[in-house]
Formats: structure tokens, sequence, C-alpha cells
């Protein structure tokens, strides 16, 4: 194969746009797909499924614990059920019928949270999901997604149909670039090895992944050679891929949207320290944010190519130290 | 700040405050101006007749509370707290830019003065009972107002705190319910019909008041009813329309989350004059 060093980003559609159009398209195919959402189907975009399969749809208002508990039960009835909203609102409002009604049960369900993270820009922090990762890796048995762009999110939410059990798929508001070719496979469980490189991997998920490839070029152009991993399965985690990069490039850095202290950086660490102890270094939030345009909030948070260049820096000097 | 029972008064501070919803939301060009002109001459009547509180001492412990539980219709009370001096006013066109204090949902870090950060619908009433508890351990005669939207009482949430605000007998809070019809993805009867919304209220044994949301003596009127209620909290079913007072906001549901444009600014600062 060859090397893959470099791809041109090109701007593509919002992976919440994605899913919507991805929902209907299952709908066409599958009778048994049915769609819960609580007011916000405008801004999840399942208001595509609703309009052609309007009997399938059930709007449940703005009353999302109720939505995951019906959700729940179409599941258990054997329905290929998906219910969405705002990520913070179907998991902090829907958690506890999430724990008891899904995932200790193990019922198959598919949670599909849009506005993830701080580029929801000016609705501010009530409206920002920055616990999803942490909040849904807590429950055994959920299967935790987060793709960085159109192509990745079609697929995932097809593997989370044929999945016999319960899926959360973190999807964000803006319009992010393309990683991916459409012939690009996704696997649960399996990284997506982006980037190949050897001095340092920078691993990410979600539209931190545009960022890394950015941030890689810029390494290129120092003589750093990083390794871009794409995290978007969550759990389980690719731990082979992390073992692989921590002994092949011996530092690592994990970029996040979400809480630095309770996403996905953690749990890569844990995979870390038990698999080849390397160098870390960790991007992501360490408090709620604020309103603001997404581009304002990404660049005063630290969430940028550049600041995943600093951080890759520093895991360098750190491993040669 | 202006305290007044004057209705041409009043009615002149909700004219200025609906311009500055329209003014602020156009140059913010994100927010919901739906929601925020349907509760102005609620919310105006209250701050600046019927509430006792101080700008100058935003933190005095026997202050009447106001929160806005549907804290999406933040430019109402962004508007109206500037214009009675707890907040800047020549800064209400900063609203939802990096570094404002005027946030896209109402944020203490940013306003100490408000009373509750909101956003996630569903959860001011069960804070306004713990405030209307606190003042009765406290032996004040502090009360406390929440507002909900119509789309907001189908949370769980909102029932659970009528619930216990009726069987606890939390006769020191007041409930309004902008009842304006419309919710996000359209009008609330097509959506998850609330009615009948009175007889809900009634049967959790609260004290219930129907009223037109906009006329101003009504609005005082049942303020003072409340105030006189005793052993029952009271909601107000305020009946109102969704974006009043700009013809083309008006019970329109696209004017829930959209800003207007310049032009649709113009004719909107036009029409209210
Ligand atoms: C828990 C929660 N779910 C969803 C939303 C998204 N949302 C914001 S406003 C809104 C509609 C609110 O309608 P309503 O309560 O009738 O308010 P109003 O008409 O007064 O604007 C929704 C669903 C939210 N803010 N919080
Ligand atoms: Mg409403």
């Amino acid at each position: 194969m060859a090397q893959k060093t470099k791809i041109e980003l090109k701007m593509g559609v919002a992976t919440r746009e994605a899913f919507g159009q991805e929902l209907l398209e299952l709908g066409r195919e599958n009778k048994d797909v049915v769609v819960c959402d609580a007011d916000l189907s405008k801004s999840t975009m399942t208001a595509y499924f609703a309009k052609e399969f309007p009997e399938r749809f059930f709007e449940c208002g703005i009353a999302e614990a109720n939505m995951v508990g019906i959700g729940a039960g179409l599941a258990s009835a054997g329905k290929i059920a998906f219910v969405s909203s705002f990520s913070c609102f179907v998991l902090n409002k829907g958690f506890e019928q999430l724990r008891v009604g899904v995932a200790y049960p193990h019922t198959n369900l598919k949670i599909v949270g849009t506005h993830s993270g701080i580029s929801i820009g000016e609705d501010g922090p009530s409206q920002m999901s920055v616990e999803d990762i942490s909040l849904a890796c807590s429950l055994p048995g959920l299967i935790v997604l987060a793709p960085a762009d159109e192509v990745c999110t079609r697929k995932l939410v097809r593997l989370a149909a044929g999945h016999a059990g319960p899926v959360f798929i973190r999807t964000g508001r803006p319009k992010v670039p393309i990683i991916y070719n459409g012939d690009q496979t996704f696997e649960i469980g399996k990284a997506v090895e982006v980037l190949e490189g050897s001095d340092v991997t920078i691993m990410a998920n979600g539209l931190l992944v545009a960022e890394a490839v950015k941030a890689a070029e810029l390494l290129d152009a120092e003589g750093v050679s990083a390794r871009v991993l794409d995290l978007f399965s969550v759990k389980p985690l690719d731990r082979e891929a992390i073992a692989r990069a921590a002994r092949e490039t011996g530092a690592i850095v994990v970029a996040e949207e979400h809480l630095v202290d309770s996403g996905l950086g953690v749990r890569v660490a844990q995979a870390v320290a038990e698999s080849c102890p390397c160098p870390m270094e960790f991007i992501g939030l360490e408090t709620y944010a604020e309103s603001g345009s997404p581009d304002g909030l990404l660049d005063k948070y630290g969430l940028r190519a550049a600041n995943l260049v600093d951080a890759a820096r520093k895991v360098i000097s750190r491993k040669r130290a | 700040m202006t305290r007044t029972n004057n209705v041409e008064q009043l009615q002149a501070i909700a004219r200025t405050i609906r311009r500055h919803i329209i003014e602020m939301i156009a140059e913010a060009k994100s927010g919901h101006p739906g929601g925020s002109l349907s509760a102005v001459e609620l919310l105006v009547t209250l701050y600046f007749d019927v509430m006792r509180h101080d700008p100058a001492q935003p933190h005095w412990a026997g202050r009447d509370r106001f929160l806005l539980s549907k804290g999406h219709a933040a430019p109402v009370l962004y508007s109206i707290m500037a214009e009675a001096g707890y907040t800047p006013v020549d800064q209400l066109n900063t609203l939802r830019k990096l570094g404002s204090i005027y946030q896209g949902h109402p944020d203490r870090r940013f306003i100490p003065a408000l009373e509750a950060s909101t956003g996630s619908l569903g959860e001011g009433i069960s804070l306004a009972i713990g405030m209307g508890l606190a003042a009765k351990l406290d032996g004040s005669d502090s009360r406390t107002y929440v507002m909900v939207g119509d789309g907001e009482i189908q949370e769980g949430q909102i029932w659970e705190s009528a619930m216990f605000a009726g069987y606890h007998k939390v006769d020191n809070i007041v409930a309004i319910v902008d009842y304006n019809r419309i919710q996000l993805d359209g009008f609330v009867k097509d959506i998850m019909d609330v009615e009948p919304i009175a007889a809900k209220w009634l049967s959790f044994n609260w004290n219930v008041i129907e009223l037109d949301g906009h006329d101003i003596p009504a609005i005082q009127k049942a303020f003072h009813d409340a105030a006189q209620t005793k052993g029952k909290p009271t909601v107000l079913i305020a009946h109102t329309i969704k974006g009043k007072g700009v013809s083309f906001m008006e019970n329109n549901p696209k004017f829930h989350g959209v800003a207007p444009t310049a032009a649709e600014r113009d004719a909107a600062l036009k029409e209210i004059g």
C-alpha cells in the first residue's frame, strides 16, 4: 500500500446531516426502522425520515427521558429503533433510562446525539455536550462511536443498525472536512490509520481528526513524521492499534472536543498504561465553554491544529529526555 | 430604576424592550425572537411594577426572585435587566459573541445577578421551589417567580415539581406558562398537546389564573391575586402570541429560533415604533 502521509481536506456536510440522510435510506430499505425525536427533528435531521415515514416517526415532545424509554420499548418489541436529540439532552436527561432500560438489559437501542461539543457555537454551554463520551462510556455494553466526517457517519449509522445491542453515535452541528473516500471501511472496535508516521501518534475523533491531519502536515514541514489514528470507536477501543502506536512511535497526543479528564484521552491512557507506557499529552476542554462563533471557540479553547502541533513537540521532547 | 404601575409607562417600556430584542438578535445573527417577544409584557410588569428588588443590591437577601426556565428567551430578560440597571444597555448588541456577558442562554458566571443558569428546559420550577422553601425557613416574605414555555411543560420534571409544590403548599412561588402555542418543531398541538392545561394544574392543587399575557392591567391583577392566595402555589396560564408586536413573526413557528435579516430588522423596528 502506498504511504499515506497527506490528505487534501475538502469541506463536506455536517455529521448530523449525514446521519439524517442515511437514516432516511435505512428507512427506505427496512420497514422495521423506527425513529423518535424530542422537538428537535429539524436540527437533528430526523425530519427527513419523519417526512417520508410519518407512521414510523414518533415525536415525543420536549421529554427526552420518556423518549429513551419509549425507544427502549420499541427496541424490545423487535424494532430497529433510533432515538435522537442534542447529545446533552438525550444523554443527560435520559441517563437513568439508558442505564436501567438500555445498558443493563442490553436493549437494542440506537441513540444518536447531535450538536456535540463546543462547535455548536452561539447557544452556549447549556446546549453543548461535553460530558457525553464520559457518560456513554460509563455504561457497560454500550458501543460509543464518534465519527469525523460524513463518510464515516453514514457507515456507522448502518453499522449501528446492523449491530445487535445498544449503540451511541455522537455527531456535530457544523460542516466538517471530508477525511475518507467512499470505499473506506469501518469496524466497531477498530481504529483507522488516517496517516502513517513514526515519530509521534496523534489520536483523535470527531472534528479533531481534521485538525490532526492539518497538524501532521505542519509537523511534516518541521521534519516530524506524525501518525494520525481516528479513534471513532471510543468503546470498544482498538487497543492493538493503540499499543502498536505506543511501541512504534513512542509518543502520543490525544485530542477531543470533550472534557479532557473524562473522555477519549483517559481511556487511551489506560490502554497505553496496560500495554506499552510512553509519554502522552492530552488536548480537550478543562471546563464549560461559553457562547461564541464555532471558529472563535475552537481557537479560544485550544482545539486547533496549532495546539496539536505544540502538544506533539512537547511529547516528543519528553520522549527524548 | 423606574418603578411604576402606570399602564402607559409600562407599555412604553415594553416597546423599548421589543426594540432591544429585535436589534440584539439581528446583530447576533442567531437567537430566539418568538419566545422573547411573547414574554415582554409579563416580564416588564414583573420587573418594573410587581417585584421587590434593587438592581444596586442584586444579592439583597429579601429580594423577590425571577427565573427564566425557558432560557432561550434570554434576550427579553437581558433587555429588561439592562433597562432596570443591572447590566449595561450599550452592550446588549454583543449578545452571543465571544466574551459577552450576554451569553446565548442565561449564565450566572457572566451575570451574577441572574437567579439561575438555564437553557436545558424543564428545570426552573424545581429551583423556584427550593428558593421558596428557603424563604419560608428564613421567615422571609420574599417571593419567587418562574417562567416556563408551553412546550417546556412536556418535560416530566415540570410535573414532579408541580406535584411537590401543590402537596407542600409552596404558596410563595408563582409559575408563569407562556402559552404561545408554538415550540421548536411547530405548533404544540401538532407535537404533543398540553391541553387541558388549566385542568392539569388544578388537579395538582395549584391556584390557576388564566389571562391575556399582553394585557398589562390583567397581568397586574393576576400577580396581585397570586400574592393574596395562601396555601397554594399559583400558576398564570398566560395566553400570548409568539413573536408578538412584529406582524411577520406573530404566530409564525419559523421565528422560534431564527434571527431577522437586516431588512426584517428594519421592518420590525418600524412596526414597533
Ligand atoms: C431539555 C431540552 N430539550 C430541548 C431543548 C431545545 N429547545 C430549545 S427551545 C425549544 C422549544 C421550546 O418551546 P417552548 O417551551 O414553547 O418555548 P417558547 O415557545 O416560549 O419559545 C427546544 C425544544 C432544550 N433547550 N432543552
Ligand atoms: Mg411556546
